[in-house]
């Protein structure tokens, strides 16, 4: 009889073992009860109140400054010129609203290192003009392309707005150069459609789906995305690394817009801001990181998490508002500003990146293999 | 004193021994199957840059691609124990190379490794060959159908201070009165069928904390005492298949399982090994000797020697923490090695600055550069992988031309849930600390209060 027990024991762990996979399987249960917190709302609340939206005006931004820069070499002109640097401002200000949506068809083509690595390679530029031989999907080519080049042909070719038209109307390579400014702009509008696309046809509705728990869910992804983000792009690339946090020495050339100069600042507000609206699920507040942290913190009765974190944004958010709108000259004059803005950046990525994520029960980047 | 020596006289059936050498073999070849094929030796053993080794192990690196030699070595040892062939290399061959193994990196520790590494040092000592095995089949003289009792008792032994001293551990007051870790750990797996919404409810954090905590301390009787033994076994089963569905652990939930057989009478193994014998059409004439009664005794003291002083070190060793201030699980002095399994939950961030003690200049590292994600992870939480990559990078820098090179480590860490905190005294320069035995007076004091073991 015992010999038999032991045989069923043996039979249900070999069921059991066949059917945990490795990952938890996906979950396409979705909890309903009211005591639970709603992880598919906080993905749709997400996805189309945030991220859609903000690559569809994104896209039009896109697709504006395309046009413009076709205008432009139609017909270059200062007055051309000015008018696509105004148009090339606004699209780059408004990228920051989609940066941090590394995910799906934006990680797959590597969406926001095409658009925007600084500081951009002047002599790849003029390399790639003068033997017209280039193909910007390449991996090397990524410091040559997207919003910093752009910055580069229409505010780094010469000291005045004139001599900068020179080169795409007197200079004997002229057409290369119109060619190569129409490439980069066509390539930004091209990337922007394919991502949102790709959320419009189908990935939205995988995206909200993928309610599972596991590293390759919606919500583990998409939080370790945005906290990436906000370290690595954010907090040290648009202030550490030109303040000379990880060097010996300051790296104003490293800025983002270094050519344009006078907006560095304007970047870094609209990107706090992104960041801080993300994580209170858009402007109306639906699900969100924050409203997950309160259901949670109803279990926990611990520290108002979200509240701490909201703080941040905002101490960070008024030191930043204090620096000089060009962060060569803010580096320059008293670069201890940047480094005051760095340390309120930073505050806010232990935060987000130990306790929130302690509190969430994400791993950070999640290596798949054992524990205890 | 007669009661003793009365003790170590007595004899048993050699199945169970027998039986718990077959699946102890069998679960650590397929465990090192597992672990080749999800392809983590490449990623664990073989591309990080550097290896966080354990103190007085320094010498032990992994070996680049030899590091599949030795697990493929581990890999065959362990199925040369599961069938009892050439026994007494086998078994020392498999401690040193999975031992080995485990000492390459403490990034992977876990207490299941620990576990296994402990099981095949004892079993070294132990006559598990004498009975349903190929080395008895090929030599009447090794082969006895009895053994000395104590030495099934010990691997018994083992498996209570393994239960009972987690169930010790768990009795603090961050896990019974404020139900953490599991209150962070169960909401976060509302996907599962079934459990999801009832793992949201606080009751449900609590009712885990307390049954975890009684389960440890309770099964090693429950499993001793005959009249309760087939209800723990059950328990036993239950229990590890759903920490099994709870939480990444691999195969230890069935090592555990499979280990607790040990505690049945020896019917039980007979039948197990009757069937085994059908399952491969093992002539049952060929191990006809055995149920001769054929007493293996020891001519050596040596055995009883080693396994009962290896016996009191385990006894003993997890209480070193007691020789350390501060709290246990803030710093982590006396934390490995002592059966605390799945007991916090700690997360950190830490950034090292790299300073010319001469001119002032400084700048930060980026970790990446350097550690692998779950290096870094690990890293950012005990104080001891904190010191060792100081060293590491204040010579990588040092090579690189800097001179005159401090390392700071600016930490924080959250432990159970609390806020993080500031870890590592960050105005000390860790170029200066060498890693030592004593308490790291250089970690900031922990802020709260932990009661209990």
């Amino acid at each position: 009889m015992k010999y038999w027990k032991l045989l069923s024991v043996f039979a249900i762990l070999l069921v059991i073992f066949a059917c945990t996979s490795e990952d938890g399987g996906p979950g396409d249960n979705p909890p309903t009860g009211n005591d639970s917190f709603d992880r598919g709302a906080m993905l749709a609340n997400w996805a189309d109140n945030i991220i859609v939206p903000s690559f569809t005006s994104f896209e039009s931004d896109a697709g504006t400054l395309k046009n413009a820069t076709n205008l432009f070499v139609d017909a270059p002109s200062v007055q051309n010129l000015q008018q696509l640097r105004l148009l090339w401002e606004k699209s780059y200000v408004n990228f920051q609203n989609v940066a941090m949506f590394d995910i799906g068809k934006a990680e797959e083509i590597r969406f926001r290192d095409r658009l925007n690595i600084y500081p951009t390679s002047a002599s790849k530029i003029e390399g790639f003009i003068a033997n017209g031989n280039y193909n910007l999907e390449l991996p090397s080519t990524i410091d040559a392309q997207g919003f910093p080049a752009l910055d580069y042909m229409i505010n780094g070719l010469g000291a005045t707005d004139t001599e900068i038209v020179d080169y795409y109307t007197i200079n004997a390579n002229a057409s290369a150069y119109k060619e190569y400014l129409k490439t980069l702009s066509e390539t930004i509008a091209q990337l922007t459609t394919n991502v949102l696309e790709d959320w419009n046809n189908g990935y939205r509705d995988a995206f909200v789906a993928n309610i599972s728990s596991s590293a390759s869910g919606s919500v583990d992804k998409l939080a370790n995305d945005y906290i990436f983000y906000f370290e690595k792009s954010l907090r040290a690339g648009k202030v550490g690394i030109p303040a000379g946090v990880f060097s010996n020495e300051v790296l104003p050339q490293k800025v983002e817009a270094f050519y344009k100069k006078d907006i560095s600042e304007k970047l870094l507000l609209e990107s706090i801001n992104a960041c801080k609206r993300f994580f209170n699920g858009g402007n109306n507040g639906g699900e969100s990181f924050k409203t997950y942290l309160d259901f949670l913190n109803t279990i926990k009765n611990g520290a108002d998490l979200a509240t701490i974190i909201n703080t941040q944004f905002d101490v960070a958010l008024s030191k930043a508002n204090t620096l000089n709108a060009d962060f060569t000259q803010q580096i320059a004059t008293d670069n201890f500003q940047m480094l005051e803005t760095y340390n309120e950046l930073q505050r806010n990525v232990i935060l987000l990146k130990v306790d929130m994520l302690q509190a969430l029960d994400i791993n950070v980047d999640y290596v798949d293999t054992d524990g205890d | 004193m007669s009661n003793i020596k009365k003790y170590l006289n007595k004899s048993t059936s050699a199945a169970p021994l027998a039986v718990f050498r077959i699946f102890f073999g069998l679960m650590l070849f397929f465990s090192i199957v597992r672990f080749w094929a999800y392809g983590w030796i490449d990623k664990l053993y073989i591309q990080p840059k550097f290896f966080f080794s354990y103190y007085g192990f320094e010498w032990i690196k992994p070996l680049g691609n030899i590091t599949y030699i030795l697990y493929g070595i581990c890999a065959i040892s362990a199925l040369l124990v599961a069938v009892g062939l050439k026994y007494k290399y086998a078994i020392v061959t498999l401690f040193l190379s999975f031992t080995y193994i485990e000492l390459m990196d403490k990034t992977t520790y876990l207490n299941h490794y620990y576990f296994i590494s402990c099981v095949s040092f004892l079993m070294i000592f132990l006559p598990a060959n004498s009975y349903f095995s190929l080395d008895a089949k090929l030599d009447q003289k090794k082969a006895f159908s009895k053994i000395p009792n104590w030495t099934i008792d010990s691997i018994k032994f083992l498996l209570c201070i393994v239960y009972f001293y987690a169930g010790l551990a768990k009795l603090n007051s961050d896990w019974l009165i404020k139900a953490m870790p599991l209150k962070i750990w169960l909401p976060s797996k509302y996907d599962l069928p079934f459990l999801g919404d009832l793992l949201q409810q606080e009751w449900v954090h609590y009712a885990f904390s307390w049954s975890g905590a009684l389960y440890d301390l309770a099964i090693p009787f429950l499993l001793l005492y005959k009249r309760t033994r087939w209800s723990a076994f059950a328990m036993v089963v239950i229990f590890h298949l759903m920490t099994r569905v709870l939480f990444p652990i691999g195969v230890f939930p069935y090592v555990m399982i499979v280990s607790a057989l040990i505690f049945f009478d020896a019917r039980l193994h007979q039948k197990i090994i009757r069937s085994i014998s059908n399952l491969f059409r093992i002539k049952s004439n060929s191990h006809i000797s055995y149920f001769e009664e054929n007493v293996k005794k020891s001519r050596s003291k040596i055995p009883l020697l080693v396994v009962s002083t290896f016996l009191v070190f385990q006894l003993l060793f997890p209480w070193r923490y007691l020789l350390y201030p501060d709290e246990l699980f803030w710093t982590e002095e006396g934390y490995r090695f002592s059966w605390r399994v799945m007991l916090m939950e700690k997360a950190g961030y830490a950034q090292f600055k790299i300073k010319d003690k001469k001119s002032g200049e400084q700048f930060f590292v980026d970790n990446s550069d350097f550690l692998n994600p779950l290096q870094e992870k690990q890293m950012s939480t005990q104080p001891d992988f904190i010191l060792q990559y100081a060293h590491y990078l204040g010579e990588h820098f040092k090579s690189q031309g800097h001179r005159n090179v401090q390392v700071f480590a600016e930490s924080y860490v959250a432990l159970n849930g609390r806020l993080s905190d500031p870890y590592i005294n960050p105005n000390i320069d860790l170029m200066q600390i060498e890693e030592s035995l004593r308490h790291k007076d250089w970690i900031l004091p922990f802020e709260d209060e932990i009661k209990g073991f």
